[in-house]
Protein backbone atom coordinates (compact mmCIF):
# COMPACT_ATOMS: atom_id res chain seq x y z
CA UNK A 1 0.00 0.00 0.00
CA UNK A 2 3.28 2.64 0.38
CA UNK A 3 4.22 2.57 -3.49
CA UNK A 4 2.48 5.77 -5.28
CA UNK A 5 -0.38 4.36 -7.73
CA UNK A 6 -1.17 5.88 -11.07
CA UNK A 7 -4.06 7.29 -9.17
CA UNK A 8 -2.28 9.48 -6.99
CA UNK A 9 0.08 10.73 -9.70
CA UNK A 10 -3.08 11.51 -11.54
CA UNK A 11 -3.84 13.48 -8.69
CA UNK A 12 -3.75 16.59 -10.10
CA UNK A 13 -6.82 18.74 -8.66
CA UNK A 14 -6.10 19.86 -5.56
CA UNK A 15 -8.73 19.99 -2.73
CA UNK A 16 -11.69 22.93 -2.61
CA UNK A 17 -11.55 25.62 -0.27
CA UNK A 18 -15.71 25.74 0.73
CA UNK A 19 -17.65 28.99 1.79
CA UNK A 20 -20.58 29.22 3.62
CA UNK A 21 -22.28 32.37 4.16
CA UNK A 22 -25.18 32.81 6.17
CA UNK A 23 -26.66 29.52 5.26
CA UNK A 24 -30.80 28.33 5.98
CA UNK A 25 -32.40 25.28 4.61
CA UNK A 26 -35.45 24.88 5.12
CA UNK A 27 -37.40 21.09 4.83
CA UNK A 28 -40.55 20.00 4.64
CA UNK A 29 -43.02 22.11 2.87
CA UNK A 30 -46.78 23.88 3.60
CA UNK A 31 -47.29 23.68 7.65
CA UNK A 32 -44.66 20.96 8.26
CA UNK A 33 -41.80 23.03 7.01
CA UNK A 34 -39.05 24.08 9.76
CA UNK A 35 -35.57 25.27 9.57
CA UNK A 36 -33.14 22.51 9.91
CA UNK A 37 -30.60 25.08 9.21
CA UNK A 38 -29.91 28.14 10.44
CA UNK A 39 -27.55 30.87 9.70
CA UNK A 40 -24.28 28.77 9.24
CA UNK A 41 -21.48 30.38 8.30
CA UNK A 42 -17.89 28.87 7.87
CA UNK A 43 -14.64 28.64 5.72
CA UNK A 44 -13.19 25.78 5.20
CA UNK A 45 -9.39 25.45 3.56
CA UNK A 46 -8.28 23.92 0.89
CA UNK A 47 -7.08 19.77 2.31
CA UNK A 48 -8.25 20.64 5.69
CA UNK A 49 -10.11 17.67 7.29
CA UNK A 50 -13.02 19.23 9.03
CA UNK A 51 -15.17 17.49 11.93
CA UNK A 52 -18.97 18.25 12.46
CA UNK A 53 -19.94 17.26 15.62
CA UNK A 54 -23.99 17.78 16.99
CA UNK A 55 -26.66 15.62 18.87
CA UNK A 56 -28.66 13.30 16.42
CA UNK A 57 -31.82 15.57 14.55
CA UNK A 58 -29.30 18.93 14.85
CA UNK A 59 -29.23 19.67 11.21
CA UNK A 60 -25.59 18.50 10.38
CA UNK A 61 -26.70 15.87 7.70
CA UNK A 62 -28.94 18.88 6.20
CA UNK A 63 -25.58 21.16 6.19
CA UNK A 64 -24.23 18.31 4.40
CA UNK A 65 -27.23 17.71 1.57
CA UNK A 66 -26.90 21.33 0.95
CA UNK A 67 -22.93 20.90 -0.09
CA UNK A 68 -23.85 18.26 -1.69
CA UNK A 69 -26.10 19.78 -3.80
CA UNK A 70 -29.32 17.81 -2.97
CA UNK A 71 -31.02 20.32 -1.20
CA UNK A 72 -31.28 23.84 -2.21
CA UNK A 73 -30.65 26.80 0.52
CA UNK A 74 -33.57 28.82 0.96
CA UNK A 75 -30.98 31.72 2.81
CA UNK A 76 -27.73 32.26 1.83
CA UNK A 77 -25.33 30.62 -0.24
CA UNK A 78 -22.48 27.64 -0.50
CA UNK A 79 -19.24 28.14 -2.96
CA UNK A 80 -16.91 25.72 -3.86
CA UNK A 81 -13.66 27.03 -5.34
CA UNK A 82 -15.56 30.05 -5.51
CA UNK A 83 -18.43 28.64 -7.71
CA UNK A 84 -22.05 28.55 -6.22
CA UNK A 85 -23.18 25.03 -5.75
CA UNK A 86 -26.04 24.14 -8.34
CA UNK A 87 -26.48 20.80 -7.87
CA UNK A 88 -24.56 17.50 -7.00
CA UNK A 89 -21.35 17.05 -8.86
CA UNK A 90 -18.92 14.34 -9.20
CA UNK A 91 -16.57 17.15 -7.98
CA UNK A 92 -18.05 16.36 -4.33
CA UNK A 93 -17.95 13.21 -3.85
CA UNK A 94 -21.17 11.54 -0.61
CA UNK A 95 -20.74 8.87 1.29
CA UNK A 96 -23.24 7.25 3.66
CA UNK A 97 -23.92 5.49 6.67
CA UNK A 98 -24.51 2.23 5.09
CA UNK A 99 -26.11 0.51 1.62
CA UNK A 100 -25.65 2.78 -1.01
CA UNK A 101 -23.71 0.50 -2.91
CA UNK A 102 -25.65 -0.69 -5.45
CA UNK A 103 -26.77 -4.08 -5.10
CA UNK A 104 -27.11 -5.39 -8.61
CA UNK A 105 -23.43 -4.31 -9.53
CA UNK A 106 -20.21 -6.19 -8.56
CA UNK A 107 -17.59 -4.71 -6.24
CA UNK A 108 -15.26 -3.42 -9.65
CA UNK A 109 -18.35 -2.44 -11.26
CA UNK A 110 -19.68 -0.45 -8.03
CA UNK A 111 -16.01 1.18 -7.98
CA UNK A 112 -16.13 2.43 -11.28
CA UNK A 113 -19.81 3.60 -11.73
CA UNK A 114 -18.33 7.31 -11.66
CA UNK A 115 -16.19 6.99 -15.05
CA UNK A 116 -19.23 4.87 -16.68
CA UNK A 117 -20.89 8.30 -16.10
CA UNK A 118 -17.81 10.03 -17.93
CA UNK A 119 -17.91 8.00 -20.66
CA UNK A 120 -14.75 5.80 -19.92
CA UNK A 121 -13.88 2.94 -21.89
CA UNK A 122 -15.11 -0.77 -19.94
CA UNK A 123 -11.34 -1.80 -20.36
CA UNK A 124 -9.89 1.56 -18.56
CA UNK A 125 -12.63 1.95 -15.76
CA UNK A 126 -12.22 -1.44 -14.52
CA UNK A 127 -8.51 -1.35 -14.56
CA UNK A 128 -8.57 2.17 -12.57
CA UNK A 129 -11.18 0.67 -10.23
CA UNK A 130 -8.79 -2.24 -9.73
CA UNK A 131 -6.28 0.13 -8.19
CA UNK A 132 -8.46 2.07 -5.88
CA UNK A 133 -9.50 -1.19 -4.58
CA UNK A 134 -6.36 -2.15 -4.21
CA UNK A 135 -5.31 1.61 -2.30
CA UNK A 136 -8.89 0.78 0.24
CA UNK A 137 -7.17 -2.75 0.75
CA UNK A 138 -9.90 -5.11 -0.99
CA UNK A 139 -7.76 -5.89 -4.12
CA UNK A 140 -9.20 -9.62 -4.57
CA UNK A 141 -12.59 -8.87 -4.10
CA UNK A 142 -13.59 -7.21 -7.11
CA UNK A 143 -15.96 -9.78 -8.53
CA UNK A 144 -18.03 -10.37 -5.13
CA UNK A 145 -21.36 -8.85 -4.85
CA UNK A 146 -22.27 -5.72 -1.74
CA UNK A 147 -24.28 -8.37 -0.06
CA UNK A 148 -21.62 -10.45 0.25
CA UNK A 149 -19.26 -8.06 2.03
CA UNK A 150 -18.61 -6.95 5.72
CA UNK A 151 -20.24 -3.25 6.78
CA UNK A 152 -16.00 -1.99 6.84
CA UNK A 153 -15.72 -3.73 3.60
CA UNK A 154 -18.38 -2.01 2.13
CA UNK A 155 -17.86 1.23 3.56
CA UNK A 156 -14.10 0.47 2.32
CA UNK A 157 -16.36 0.17 -1.38
CA UNK A 158 -17.83 3.36 -1.00
CA UNK A 159 -14.98 5.46 -0.34
CA UNK A 160 -13.55 3.70 -3.46
CA UNK A 161 -16.03 4.70 -5.46
CA UNK A 162 -16.28 8.33 -4.51
CA UNK A 163 -12.37 8.77 -4.89
CA UNK A 164 -12.32 7.11 -8.59
CA UNK A 165 -13.75 10.84 -9.61
CA UNK A 166 -10.97 12.72 -7.91
CA UNK A 167 -13.23 14.58 -5.53
CA UNK A 168 -12.10 18.50 -4.56
CA UNK A 169 -14.41 17.66 -1.91
CA UNK A 170 -15.40 14.54 -0.25
CA UNK A 171 -18.30 14.50 2.32
CA UNK A 172 -18.96 11.73 4.91
CA UNK A 173 -21.79 11.32 6.79
CA UNK A 174 -22.07 9.53 9.51
CA UNK A 175 -19.84 6.70 7.15
CA UNK A 176 -18.76 4.58 10.09
CA UNK A 177 -21.59 4.88 12.33
CA UNK A 178 -23.26 1.30 11.58
CA UNK A 179 -19.67 -0.45 12.33
CA UNK A 180 -18.41 -2.13 15.20
CA UNK A 181 -16.06 -0.31 18.02
CA UNK A 182 -12.99 -2.61 16.36
CA UNK A 183 -13.87 -2.16 12.46
CA UNK A 184 -14.41 1.80 13.35
CA UNK A 185 -11.14 2.39 14.47
CA UNK A 186 -9.80 0.54 11.42
CA UNK A 187 -11.17 2.34 9.25
CA UNK A 188 -10.56 5.73 10.74
CA UNK A 189 -7.01 4.80 10.38
CA UNK A 190 -7.53 3.95 6.78
CA UNK A 191 -9.49 6.95 5.85
CA UNK A 192 -6.34 8.97 7.49
CA UNK A 193 -3.61 6.96 5.37
CA UNK A 194 -6.34 7.74 2.02
CA UNK A 195 -6.83 11.35 2.56
CA UNK A 196 -2.51 11.72 3.04
CA UNK A 197 -2.10 10.24 -0.31
CA UNK A 198 -5.31 11.80 -2.13
CA UNK A 199 -5.16 16.05 -2.25
CA UNK A 200 -9.18 16.33 -1.07
CA UNK A 201 -11.11 18.61 1.51
CA UNK A 202 -12.89 15.82 3.96
CA UNK A 203 -16.62 17.19 6.01
CA UNK A 204 -17.11 14.63 7.75
CA UNK A 205 -20.24 14.59 10.20
CA UNK A 206 -20.45 12.57 12.94
CA UNK A 207 -22.06 12.41 16.45
CA UNK A 208 -18.94 10.51 18.19
CA UNK A 209 -16.49 12.69 19.92
CA UNK A 210 -13.71 10.74 19.91
CA UNK A 211 -14.21 10.21 15.88
CA UNK A 212 -13.92 13.54 15.49
CA UNK A 213 -11.16 14.43 17.80
CA UNK A 214 -9.12 11.63 16.43
CA UNK A 215 -9.58 12.53 12.75
CA UNK A 216 -10.01 16.11 12.66
CA UNK A 217 -7.88 19.21 11.85
CA UNK A 218 -11.02 21.19 13.08
CA UNK A 219 -14.22 20.57 14.74
CA UNK A 220 -17.13 22.54 14.35
CA UNK A 221 -19.86 22.01 17.06
CA UNK A 222 -23.63 22.38 15.93
CA UNK A 223 -26.29 23.44 18.43
CA UNK A 224 -29.53 21.03 18.27
CA UNK A 225 -31.98 21.89 15.92
CA UNK A 226 -32.36 24.76 14.19
CA UNK A 227 -28.40 23.77 13.51
CA UNK A 228 -26.04 26.40 14.11
CA UNK A 229 -22.66 26.07 14.73
CA UNK A 230 -21.88 26.91 18.56
CA UNK A 231 -17.52 26.51 18.98
CA UNK A 232 -14.69 26.07 15.99
CA UNK A 233 -12.69 23.87 17.56
CA UNK A 234 -8.52 23.54 15.75
CA UNK A 235 -6.41 20.26 16.44
CA UNK A 236 -3.50 20.30 16.53
CA UNK A 237 -2.32 16.67 17.26
CA UNK A 238 0.51 15.57 15.04
CA UNK A 239 -0.19 13.79 12.34
CA UNK A 240 0.08 10.69 11.55
CA UNK A 241 -2.25 9.94 14.49
CA UNK A 242 -2.12 6.97 16.55
CA UNK A 243 -4.85 5.14 18.53
CA UNK A 244 -3.25 5.67 21.77
CA UNK A 245 -3.45 9.56 20.99
CA UNK A 246 -7.12 9.18 22.44
CA UNK A 247 -5.71 8.33 25.69
CA UNK A 248 -3.63 11.28 26.19
CA UNK A 249 -4.00 14.01 28.86
CA UNK A 250 -4.77 17.03 25.41
CA UNK A 251 -7.33 14.96 23.95
CA UNK A 252 -9.62 14.03 27.03
CA UNK A 253 -9.56 17.77 27.91
CA UNK A 254 -10.60 18.24 24.64
CA UNK A 255 -13.40 15.62 24.77
CA UNK A 256 -14.80 17.02 28.39
CA UNK A 257 -15.04 20.27 26.58
CA UNK A 258 -16.97 18.58 23.65
CA UNK A 259 -18.77 16.55 25.96
CA UNK A 260 -19.74 20.16 27.83
CA UNK A 261 -21.13 21.75 24.63
CA UNK A 262 -23.06 18.98 23.49
CA UNK A 263 -24.85 18.06 27.13
CA UNK A 264 -24.57 21.57 28.73
CA UNK A 265 -26.54 19.89 31.60
CA UNK A 266 -23.67 17.52 32.62
CA UNK A 267 -21.79 20.43 34.17
CA UNK A 268 -24.58 22.21 35.87
CA UNK A 269 -23.96 19.75 39.46
CA UNK A 270 -20.15 18.94 38.63
CA UNK A 271 -18.99 15.73 41.51
CA UNK A 272 -17.55 17.37 44.21
CA UNK A 273 -13.47 16.86 43.85
CA UNK A 274 -12.05 14.14 45.83
CA UNK A 275 -8.35 15.34 46.74
CA UNK A 276 -6.11 13.28 49.48
CA UNK A 277 -6.04 16.41 51.21
CA UNK A 278 -9.61 16.71 51.80
CA UNK A 279 -12.55 18.68 50.71
CA UNK A 280 -11.08 22.36 49.69
CA UNK B 1 -29.46 -31.47 17.43
CA UNK B 2 -29.95 -35.33 17.31
CA UNK B 3 -27.12 -37.61 17.85
CA UNK B 4 -28.88 -41.10 17.42
CA UNK B 5 -29.28 -40.27 13.90
CA UNK B 6 -27.58 -43.13 11.61
CA UNK B 7 -25.29 -40.65 10.15
CA UNK B 8 -25.97 -42.24 6.38
CA UNK B 9 -29.22 -40.07 6.24
CA UNK B 10 -29.06 -37.12 5.43
CA UNK B 11 -32.10 -35.49 7.81
CA UNK B 12 -32.57 -31.95 5.18
CA UNK B 13 -32.97 -34.26 2.44
CA UNK B 14 -35.27 -37.27 4.11
CA UNK B 15 -37.09 -34.45 5.14
CA UNK B 16 -37.38 -32.94 1.36
CA UNK B 17 -38.66 -36.20 0.32
CA UNK B 18 -40.99 -36.36 2.61
CA UNK B 19 -42.70 -33.60 1.47
CA UNK B 20 -42.46 -34.59 -2.35
CA UNK B 21 -43.77 -38.11 -1.59
CA UNK B 22 -46.96 -36.22 0.55
CA UNK B 23 -47.63 -33.33 -2.09
CA UNK B 24 -47.46 -36.99 -4.63
CA UNK B 25 -50.25 -38.22 -2.75
CA UNK B 26 -52.25 -35.59 -2.48
CA UNK B 27 -52.32 -35.37 -6.06
CA UNK B 28 -52.83 -39.15 -6.39
CA UNK B 29 -56.29 -38.81 -4.16
CA UNK B 30 -57.60 -35.78 -5.59
CA UNK B 31 -57.82 -38.10 -8.77
CA UNK B 32 -58.86 -41.36 -6.73
CA UNK B 33 -61.85 -39.00 -5.70
CA UNK B 34 -62.66 -37.90 -9.04
CA UNK B 35 -62.26 -41.42 -10.23
CA UNK B 36 -64.71 -42.36 -7.38
CA UNK B 37 -67.48 -39.93 -8.12
CA UNK B 38 -67.38 -39.86 -11.77
CA UNK B 39 -67.98 -43.71 -12.11
CA UNK B 40 -70.38 -43.29 -8.98
CA UNK B 41 -72.44 -40.85 -10.59
CA UNK B 42 -72.44 -39.07 -7.78
CA UNK B 43 -75.16 -36.48 -7.01
CA UNK B 44 -74.82 -34.27 -4.29
CA UNK B 45 -77.39 -31.90 -4.68
CA UNK B 46 -75.56 -28.77 -5.64
CA UNK B 47 -72.89 -30.20 -7.44
CA UNK B 48 -73.31 -33.63 -9.81
CA UNK B 49 -70.66 -35.63 -11.28
CA UNK B 50 -73.67 -37.28 -13.59
CA UNK B 51 -71.89 -36.35 -17.27
CA UNK B 52 -68.20 -35.51 -15.59
CA UNK B 53 -65.78 -37.74 -17.46
CA UNK B 54 -63.55 -40.05 -15.58
CA UNK B 55 -60.17 -39.97 -15.48
CA UNK B 56 -60.32 -42.91 -17.55
CA UNK B 57 -61.87 -41.03 -19.96
CA UNK B 58 -59.90 -38.08 -20.15
CA UNK B 59 -56.59 -40.18 -20.00
CA UNK B 60 -57.51 -41.86 -23.45
CA UNK B 61 -58.83 -38.71 -24.74
CA UNK B 62 -55.94 -37.09 -24.01
CA UNK B 63 -53.77 -40.22 -25.46
CA UNK B 64 -55.54 -39.56 -28.65
CA UNK B 65 -54.68 -36.10 -28.89
CA UNK B 66 -50.98 -36.73 -28.39
CA UNK B 67 -51.00 -39.28 -31.03
CA UNK B 68 -52.87 -36.86 -33.53
CA UNK B 69 -50.69 -34.78 -35.42
CA UNK B 70 -53.01 -31.52 -34.17
CA UNK B 71 -51.71 -31.31 -30.57
CA UNK B 72 -48.37 -30.03 -32.64
CA UNK B 73 -50.66 -27.29 -34.28
CA UNK B 74 -52.77 -26.10 -31.61
CA UNK B 75 -49.53 -25.83 -29.52
CA UNK B 76 -47.61 -23.84 -32.06
CA UNK B 77 -50.99 -21.48 -32.59
CA UNK B 78 -51.23 -21.25 -28.66
CA UNK B 79 -47.68 -20.70 -27.69
CA UNK B 80 -47.42 -18.15 -30.63
CA UNK B 81 -50.29 -16.30 -29.23
CA UNK B 82 -49.88 -16.10 -26.08
CA UNK B 83 -45.96 -15.05 -26.39
CA UNK B 84 -47.13 -12.59 -29.05
CA UNK B 85 -49.41 -10.99 -26.14
CA UNK B 86 -47.21 -11.59 -23.15
CA UNK B 87 -44.06 -9.65 -25.22
CA UNK B 88 -46.07 -6.80 -26.33
CA UNK B 89 -47.62 -6.54 -22.41
CA UNK B 90 -44.22 -6.63 -21.59
CA UNK B 91 -43.06 -3.78 -23.58
CA UNK B 92 -45.75 -2.04 -22.36
CA UNK B 93 -46.45 -2.66 -18.85
CA UNK B 94 -42.61 -2.09 -17.88
CA UNK B 95 -42.56 0.91 -19.98
CA UNK B 96 -45.41 2.65 -18.60
CA UNK B 97 -44.84 1.15 -15.47
CA UNK B 98 -41.38 3.29 -15.17
CA UNK B 99 -42.87 6.57 -15.85
CA UNK B 100 -46.05 6.39 -13.81
CA UNK B 101 -43.83 4.91 -11.01
CA UNK B 102 -41.29 7.60 -10.92
CA UNK B 103 -43.34 11.05 -12.41
CA UNK B 104 -46.40 12.40 -10.54
CA UNK B 105 -47.24 13.67 -13.40
CA UNK B 106 -47.54 11.08 -15.82
CA UNK B 107 -49.27 9.13 -13.51
CA UNK B 108 -52.16 11.63 -12.79
CA UNK B 109 -52.56 11.41 -16.88
CA UNK B 110 -51.86 7.54 -17.11
CA UNK B 111 -53.01 6.11 -13.85
CA UNK B 112 -56.77 6.78 -14.18
CA UNK B 113 -57.46 5.47 -17.62
CA UNK B 114 -55.40 1.92 -16.42
CA UNK B 115 -56.92 1.71 -13.22
CA UNK B 116 -60.66 1.93 -14.92
CA UNK B 117 -59.90 -0.63 -17.68
CA UNK B 118 -57.98 -3.33 -15.08
CA UNK B 119 -61.34 -4.66 -13.73
CA UNK B 120 -62.85 -5.22 -17.07
CA UNK B 121 -62.22 -9.01 -17.70
CA UNK B 122 -60.61 -10.75 -20.88
CA UNK B 123 -64.05 -12.03 -22.08
CA UNK B 124 -65.97 -8.68 -22.01
CA UNK B 125 -62.85 -7.34 -24.31
CA UNK B 126 -64.19 -9.89 -27.19
CA UNK B 127 -66.61 -7.63 -29.07
CA UNK B 128 -64.60 -4.83 -28.87
CA UNK B 129 -61.36 -6.72 -29.91
CA UNK B 130 -63.01 -8.34 -33.07
CA UNK B 131 -64.00 -4.53 -34.14
CA UNK B 132 -60.59 -2.49 -33.34
CA UNK B 133 -58.47 -5.12 -35.35
CA UNK B 134 -58.15 -6.31 -38.55
CA UNK B 135 -57.56 -9.39 -38.11
CA UNK B 136 -59.12 -12.35 -35.98
CA UNK B 137 -55.67 -13.29 -35.02
CA UNK B 138 -54.62 -10.02 -33.64
CA UNK B 139 -57.75 -9.77 -32.00
CA UNK B 140 -56.69 -12.89 -30.20
CA UNK B 141 -53.33 -11.54 -29.32
CA UNK B 142 -54.99 -8.64 -27.78
CA UNK B 143 -56.79 -10.72 -25.75
CA UNK B 144 -53.50 -12.32 -24.11
CA UNK B 145 -51.93 -8.51 -23.93
CA UNK B 146 -54.86 -7.63 -21.90
CA UNK B 147 -54.58 -10.71 -19.56
CA UNK B 148 -51.18 -10.32 -19.37
CA UNK B 149 -50.74 -6.60 -18.66
CA UNK B 150 -52.11 -5.46 -15.20
CA UNK B 151 -49.89 -7.65 -13.30
CA UNK B 152 -46.96 -6.70 -15.01
CA UNK B 153 -47.78 -2.49 -14.96
CA UNK B 154 -48.72 -2.89 -11.45
CA UNK B 155 -45.31 -4.68 -9.97
CA UNK B 156 -43.32 -2.28 -12.08
CA UNK B 157 -44.68 0.97 -10.75
CA UNK B 158 -44.45 -0.96 -7.02
CA UNK B 159 -40.34 -1.76 -7.84
CA UNK B 160 -40.17 2.28 -9.21
CA UNK B 161 -41.47 3.83 -6.42
CA UNK B 162 -39.82 1.80 -3.85
CA UNK B 163 -36.30 2.61 -5.77
CA UNK B 164 -34.39 3.71 -3.12
CA UNK B 165 -34.00 7.15 -2.50
CA UNK B 166 -30.29 7.42 -1.44
CA UNK B 167 -29.11 4.94 -4.33
CA UNK B 168 -30.72 7.82 -6.17
CA UNK B 169 -28.71 10.60 -4.54
CA UNK B 170 -25.48 8.26 -4.84
CA UNK B 171 -25.63 8.08 -8.08
CA UNK B 172 -26.30 11.76 -8.96
CA UNK B 173 -23.31 12.46 -6.73
CA UNK B 174 -21.24 9.61 -8.82
CA UNK B 175 -22.39 11.80 -11.86
CA UNK B 176 -25.84 10.26 -13.05
CA UNK B 177 -27.86 12.58 -15.53
CA UNK B 178 -31.79 11.83 -15.76
CA UNK B 179 -31.20 9.27 -18.09
CA UNK B 180 -28.53 7.31 -16.41
CA UNK B 181 -30.33 6.98 -13.51
CA UNK B 182 -33.67 5.40 -15.05
CA UNK B 183 -31.12 2.79 -16.48
CA UNK B 184 -28.56 1.80 -14.34
CA UNK B 185 -30.87 2.91 -10.69
CA UNK B 186 -34.38 2.82 -11.15
CA UNK B 187 -34.87 -0.17 -13.84
CA UNK B 188 -32.65 -2.40 -11.55
CA UNK B 189 -34.10 -1.64 -8.58
CA UNK B 190 -37.31 -2.62 -9.82
CA UNK B 191 -36.17 -5.62 -11.30
CA UNK B 192 -36.88 -8.03 -8.91
CA UNK B 193 -40.84 -6.56 -8.59
CA UNK B 194 -40.69 -6.79 -12.18
CA UNK B 195 -39.61 -10.66 -12.38
CA UNK B 196 -42.28 -11.16 -10.39
CA UNK B 197 -44.89 -9.33 -11.93
CA UNK B 198 -43.64 -11.01 -15.84
CA UNK B 199 -44.41 -14.38 -13.92
CA UNK B 200 -48.01 -13.51 -13.10
CA UNK B 201 -48.42 -11.99 -16.22
CA UNK B 202 -47.45 -14.96 -17.74
CA UNK B 203 -50.06 -16.97 -15.77
CA UNK B 204 -52.67 -14.83 -16.40
CA UNK B 205 -51.83 -15.09 -20.51
CA UNK B 206 -52.46 -18.92 -20.48
CA UNK B 207 -55.54 -17.66 -18.52
CA UNK B 208 -57.18 -15.60 -21.14
CA UNK B 209 -56.30 -17.91 -23.96
CA UNK B 210 -59.49 -20.23 -24.04
CA UNK B 211 -61.79 -16.40 -23.94
CA UNK B 212 -58.68 -15.54 -26.80
CA UNK B 213 -59.28 -18.23 -28.86
CA UNK B 214 -62.87 -18.24 -28.67
CA UNK B 215 -62.96 -15.35 -31.02
CA UNK B 216 -62.41 -17.64 -33.93
CA UNK B 217 -60.26 -20.16 -35.52
CA UNK B 218 -58.61 -23.67 -36.38
CA UNK B 219 -55.95 -24.10 -33.87
CA UNK B 220 -55.46 -23.81 -30.60
CA UNK B 221 -55.70 -25.09 -27.21
CA UNK B 222 -58.22 -22.98 -25.96
CA UNK B 223 -60.16 -23.15 -29.55
CA UNK B 224 -59.85 -26.98 -29.08
CA UNK B 225 -61.93 -27.17 -25.56
CA UNK B 226 -63.93 -24.17 -27.12
CA UNK B 227 -64.77 -26.60 -29.37
CA UNK B 228 -65.02 -29.77 -27.57
CA UNK B 229 -67.84 -27.78 -25.49
CA UNK B 230 -69.44 -27.08 -28.04
CA UNK B 231 -69.81 -30.44 -29.63
CA UNK B 232 -70.16 -31.80 -26.37
CA UNK B 233 -66.88 -34.17 -26.24
CA UNK B 234 -66.49 -33.61 -22.23
CA UNK B 235 -63.43 -36.04 -21.87
CA UNK B 236 -61.34 -33.46 -24.37
CA UNK B 237 -62.46 -30.35 -22.44
CA UNK B 238 -60.51 -31.42 -19.37
CA UNK B 239 -57.66 -32.47 -21.37
CA UNK B 240 -57.38 -29.06 -22.83
CA UNK B 241 -58.09 -27.58 -19.46
CA UNK B 242 -55.62 -29.57 -17.89
CA UNK B 243 -52.86 -28.85 -20.64
CA UNK B 244 -53.22 -24.71 -20.40
CA UNK B 245 -52.89 -25.49 -15.97
CA UNK B 246 -49.41 -26.98 -16.97
CA UNK B 247 -48.31 -24.95 -19.66
CA UNK B 248 -49.24 -22.18 -17.58
CA UNK B 249 -47.54 -23.19 -14.59
CA UNK B 250 -44.44 -23.93 -16.47
CA UNK B 251 -44.12 -21.14 -18.56
CA UNK B 252 -44.54 -19.36 -15.43
CA UNK B 253 -41.85 -21.08 -13.42
CA UNK B 254 -39.91 -20.13 -16.47
CA UNK B 255 -39.75 -16.67 -16.31
CA UNK B 256 -39.22 -16.88 -12.37
CA UNK B 257 -36.16 -19.26 -13.40
CA UNK B 258 -34.70 -16.99 -15.75
CA UNK B 259 -35.52 -13.91 -13.32
CA UNK B 260 -33.47 -15.32 -10.97
CA UNK B 261 -30.71 -16.59 -13.35
CA UNK B 262 -30.48 -12.34 -14.27
CA UNK B 263 -30.44 -11.61 -10.57
CA UNK B 264 -28.11 -13.61 -8.93
CA UNK B 265 -27.12 -10.72 -6.23
CA UNK B 266 -31.31 -10.84 -5.28
CA UNK B 267 -31.53 -14.31 -4.91
CA UNK B 268 -28.07 -13.91 -2.21
CA UNK B 269 -29.76 -11.10 -0.39
CA UNK B 270 -32.88 -12.81 0.17
CA UNK B 271 -31.04 -15.90 1.33
CA UNK B 272 -29.02 -13.35 3.57
CA UNK B 273 -31.84 -12.40 5.29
Amino acid sequence: MNQTTRFERAQLAQGGAIEIDRLGVRLGAGAQAFDAVQDVSLAIAPGEFVCVLGPSGCGKSTLLGALAGHWTPSRGSIRVDGAPVAGPHPDRGLVFQQHTLFPWKKVLDNVAFGLKMQGVGRRERRERARELLGLVGLAGFEDRYPVQLSGGMQQRVEIARVLINHPRVMLMDEPFGALDAQTRLKMQELLLDVWTRVNTTIVFITHDIDEALFLADRILVMSPRPGRIIDDIRLDFERPRHPDLMTSHHFTRLKRHCLDLLHPQASITPLARLSPLGPP
Amino acid sequence: MDTTAPRTLDPPLLRRTGRLLLRALSLGACVAAWQWAATHHVDLGLVTFQNVPSPGDVYDAAAALLESPRLVLHLKASVGRVFAGFAAAGVAGIVLGLVIGRSRLLEDVLLPPLEMLRPIPAVAWIPLAILMFPSSELSMVFITFIGALFPILLGTIHGAEGADPRLVASSRSLGAGRWTIFTEVILPAAAPNIVTGLSIGMGTAWFCLVTAEMISGQFGIGYYTWAAYTIQNYPDIVVGMLLIGVIGMGSSALVKKLGDLAMPWHHMQRTKR
